[in-house]
């Protein structure tokens, strides 16, 4: 019988075994070193928050995977011989495979700063680096994050949540503006500081300092500022995890290197999720690295057509993500770049609590409709898929928002004050509702 | 365009370190103490030294536990900003089946054992609410009275601090208004007035085969012989379990009921509100649920079957049948397991126990809510992260992961529509929605 291995029990290697089964008889091996069950990375926030436990994030029950046949292995691989389609675990046991899987994830980026590995120091990505974080919370009271991304605001989250008090130093003017336009990047920024979080905005770090015990115990910034800390949060995104592929055949680059097919160099072994870098097919065009969890699980439903006989090009579809900055929600559909490309206009709403907005991009030529950031609302996917794929232009999409709408019901209804500060921009259309939604304004 | 103002716009900056910390503030201490006090008055009461000044007891115990309760909870607004607060769930040690919740636990059951079987042992609390009965009832209190009593302000209160948790979803605060009013008005006042009246004590908001006795032949003549008012009430029970239970399930599933009016669903809400998560998740329990919701209803129609059909032989063919089954129904049904266990257990099962595993009504709510309603739960295209939070605040340990993360709809016969794992979910995925009722199982 065939063999599939998969290194990494990651969204991306678990998705890949689970669409093979449903396809395929073969034999499925999933090795991981993190932990023996697949559990859900985007949780571990909420297990140090307490509002879970690592039971309850794993979404399938234990029983589930010798049911489906899918069979575990709890070790860590050391190498691969791609000449013997063969394994080698750090406990020197050899496991053969005919196809094989790098789905490894990624790890936290360190830039070598100095004392960036003083104990007290830590990234956020696996859940050894939440049992760390336990560890080094004990007594701490304030925490510095250097980078500002998704990361970093959920371990601000979570430290807040245990009364340490967190103060970000980001590169940034506005908190995670290298990807938000400026006005999204404001209401964060505004939340997160309203919260009682600190924001060091334009501001690099230069130095983590240790104190007697050898811990860390201060930060120095570019402006010569020391700030005291017990714990610093290494946040600024992450990098494929590959150490032990790059001595391989398999050809990597920073990430793995996959083509659109996510195969690699080598025939019989595939790449999935965050350790991938996806090769350019038209030249002068940047290889790309994808590192979500949607396209973890795009990668893996695709490959496993692929491993089932039945080729197929990883295309991925409309943009879309989503994120949850505290207590804001926010969703993107489509592509909304941080400052607008040439001949593209901004459209921005925002609620006078400050806590809810909307920011389409459109063409000025035509308003087609190009990508839509919101924020404390919720939007529905596939209408804005549609609407994508139609081509809707922006006056569509504002006199039907109603029909897009995801929000728990009874909750207050925006369309009217968005479309009446369109039309007051933009005198030379009014644009009416045409989907009007019931409404209680009591409280 | 507005100015990119990075000035906080409110309060919540000046005490920020309050999330998460521990530390009481003068007005949490002060409600504490009152509570203190209160619990330490109600166990002198139970020694009968109160029985010469009720009144003045009343206001020691209830008005003081009270009182403290709503002190402890209101400052709460201010303390940190709106949002979902689940913040130590599993570190609590009442809320996360350690010590303090097998304490608690035992209180409650303990007071069930008390209230159902050896009620002589509650007589200085009785005598307690001697002085509102009169007032409101017109007569002397008994111990089902009490249970009323505290019931209802445990909802009530208890639902002020809901209220004030979940205040940034309009869903939760509507439903938990309306759970509040319907225990305090059609599950307490109510029923007194009507005594006051001399009319059979009645409760609108309970219905066969929930309050299963009000379709036996013998409720049914005591409430047609005491005149207009008692047809009608024979009626409107009749009338609420055949005509509206499927109307009203088809356009709004079971939650019109389960979430919004019923009285344990009003606990579970508002006092089991922060037993949610303790709710078994897994498969095997689903097994479970569905074999013991289903062989309870049809234990309940079997009974009252055989009690109609004794009634109209004038007890000539079954002779004994029928009343042993109704005896065993109420014993085993109507107070071990609603009561005792349904209740006594919040702290180890979670909240709806009893509405998960036990209650007709919900068993034949929940074949209407599967079979022919325009309910579900939508899930938003392919968002899911697979975090968990939704089938972790599930209090009917529904796996909602499991549906999400599929991108299908959720249509469950035990979902109760109470709203949380929309609330708790931090990607906006899920929907309560009354749609279509033919395309409702999968949106993709």
């Amino acid at each position: 019988m065939e063999h599939l291995v998969i290194i990494g029990n990651g969204i991306a290697g678990v998705t890949t075994a689970r669409y093979v089964r449903k396809k395929s008889d073969m034999k499925i091996t999933i090795i991981s070193s993190e932990t023996k069950y697949f559990f859900s990375r985007t949780a571990l926030m909420y297990i140090f928050m307490g509002h879970m436990k690592y039971e309850n994030t794993k979404p399938y029950e234990d029983w589930f995977w010798e049911k489906n046949r899918i069979d575990l292995i709890f070790g860590k691989v050391n190498s691969i011989d791609t000449d013997k389609n063969s394994l080698k675990l750090d406990d020197g046991k050899n496991i053969n495979y005919d196809k094989l899987v790098i789905a490894t994830g990624s790890v936290s980026n360190k830039f070598g700063w100095p004392g960036q590995d003083l104990p007290g120091v830590q990234g956020l990505y696996s859940i050894q680096d939440l049992e760390l974080l336990e560890k080094n919370v004990k007594d701490a009271k304030s925490a510095i994050i250097i980078g500002g991304g998704l990361i970093g605001i959920e371990l601000a989250e979570m430290l807040h949540s245990r009364g340490i008090h967190v103060t970000f130093v980001i590169r940034e003017k506005l908190f995670w503006d290298n990807i938000l336009p400026k006005e999204d990047a404001a209401l964060v920024s505004r939340h997160i500081i309203e919260q009682g979080i600190d924001i060091k905005f334009e501001t690099n770090l230069k130095e983590i300092v240790a104190g007697d015990d050898g811990r860390v115990k201060s930060i120095l910034t570019d402006k010569d500022e020391e700030i005291k800390c017990e714990i610093v949060g290494l946040t600024p995104g992450v990098s494929p995890n590959i150490g032990f592929i790059k001595d391989s055949k398999v050809e990597t680059n920073r990430g793995v290197l996959v083509n659109d097919f996510l195969e690699t160099n080598i025939p019989n072994i595939f790449a999935v999720g965050d350790c991938i870098e996806i090769k350019a097919d038209v030249e002068g065009e940047r290889n790309r690295f994808e590192q979500l969890w949607y396209t973890g699980r795009m990668h893996g439903e695709v490959l496993a057509k692929t491993i089932c006989g039945n080729r197929t090009k990883y295309e991925r579809g409309i943009w879309f993500n989503s994120a949850k900055f505290l207590d804001i929600e926010y969703q993107t559909y489509g592509f909304v770049r941080n400052t607008p490309r040439e001949g593209e206009k901004i459209f921005y709403w925002v609620h006078d609590s400050g806590k809810k907005s909307l920011l389409i991009v459109f063409n000025e030529t035509g308003f087609s409709f190009v990508g839509l950031n919101v924020f404390g609302i919720r939007l529905r996917h596939k209408v804005f898929e549609r609407w994508i794929e139609e081509n809707k232009s922006i006056h569509y999409i504002l006199e039907n928002l109603g029909e897009a709408n995801f929000d728990p019901e009874f909750f207050d209804k925006h369309e009217e004050e968005i479309i009446e500060k369109f039309n007051f921009e933009n005198p030379q259309n009014q644009l009416k509702l045409k989907t009007k939604r019931f409404s209680i304004r009591i409280l | 365009m507005k100015q990119l103002d990075l000035q906080p716009l409110n309060i919540y900056t000046q005490n920020h370190n309050k999330n998460g910390n521990n530390n009481l503030g003068f007005i949490e201490k002060l409600g504490l103490t009152l509570v203190g006090v209160g619990s330490l008055a109600f166990i002198i009461s139970l020694t009968g030294f109160s029985n010469n000044n009720p009144l003045l007891f009343f206001f020691l115990t209830f008005g003081s536990v009270s009182l403290g309760a709503l002190i402890y909870f209101i400052p709460k607004i201010s303390d940190s900003p709106a949002g979902v607060k689940n913040n130590g769930m599993f570190f609590n040690s009442f809320t996360s089946r350690k010590a303090g919740a097998w304490l608690l636990g035992i209180v409650i059951t303990g007071f069930y054992v008390l209230l159902y079987w050896y009620s002589s042992t509650l007589q200085g609390w009785i005598k307690l609410v001697d002085p509102l009965s009169n007032w409101l009832r017109g007569t002397k209190a008994d111990q089902w009275f009490l249970y009323g009593t505290f019931y209802t302000l445990a909802v009530l209160i208890m639902g002020v601090r809901v209220l004030i948790n979940k205040r940034h979803n309009k869903y939760q605060i509507f439903r938990t208004l309306s759970v509040m009013f319907f225990q305090l008005g059609f599950a307490f006042l109510i029923p007194a007035i009507l005594l006051r009246l001399n009319q059979p004590e009645f409760y609108f908001s309970y219905f066969w085969p929930l309050k299963y006795h009000y379709l036996f032949p013998g409720s049914v003549s005591y409430l047609t012989k005491s005149g207009g008012l008692g047809y009608f009430m024979a009626f409107w029970g009749a009338g609420m379990t055949f005509i509206a239970t499927p109307i009203l399930s088809y356009f709004f599933g079971k939650r019109w009921y389960c979430s919004w009016v019923c009285g344990c669903g009003a606990l579970a809400e508002t006092a089991g509100d922060t037993f949610r998560h303790l709710s078994d998740k897994s498969l095997n329990a689903w097994k479970i649920e569905r074999w013991m919701i289903y062989s309870i209803l049809v234990f309940i129609v079997v009974t009252t079957i055989l009690v109609w059909i004794n009634s109209y032989y004038k007890g000539e063919i079954l002779g004994n049948l029928s009343m042993s089954f109704s005896k065993t129904y109420g014993f085993l049904i109507g107070a071990m397991f609603s009561g005792v266990i349904g209740v006594g257990f919040y702290p180890i099962m979670g909240s709806r126990v009893w509405c998960r595993f036990g209650c007709p009504m919900a068993a034949i709510l929940g074949l209407f809510q599967r079979t022919k309603s325009k309910f579900r739960i939508t899930t938003n295209g392919d968002q899911c992260i697979s975090c968990g939070n939704c089938s972790t605040y599930c209090e009917m340990g529904i796996d909602v992961r499991s549906y999400a993360q599929r991108g299908e709809n959720i249509v469950r016969a035990s979902c109760v529509g109470c709203g949380v794992c929309s609330e708790v979910c931090p990607r906006g995925v899920l929907k309560l929605e009354n749609n279509s009722a033919e395309i409702r199982f999968n949106n993709k």
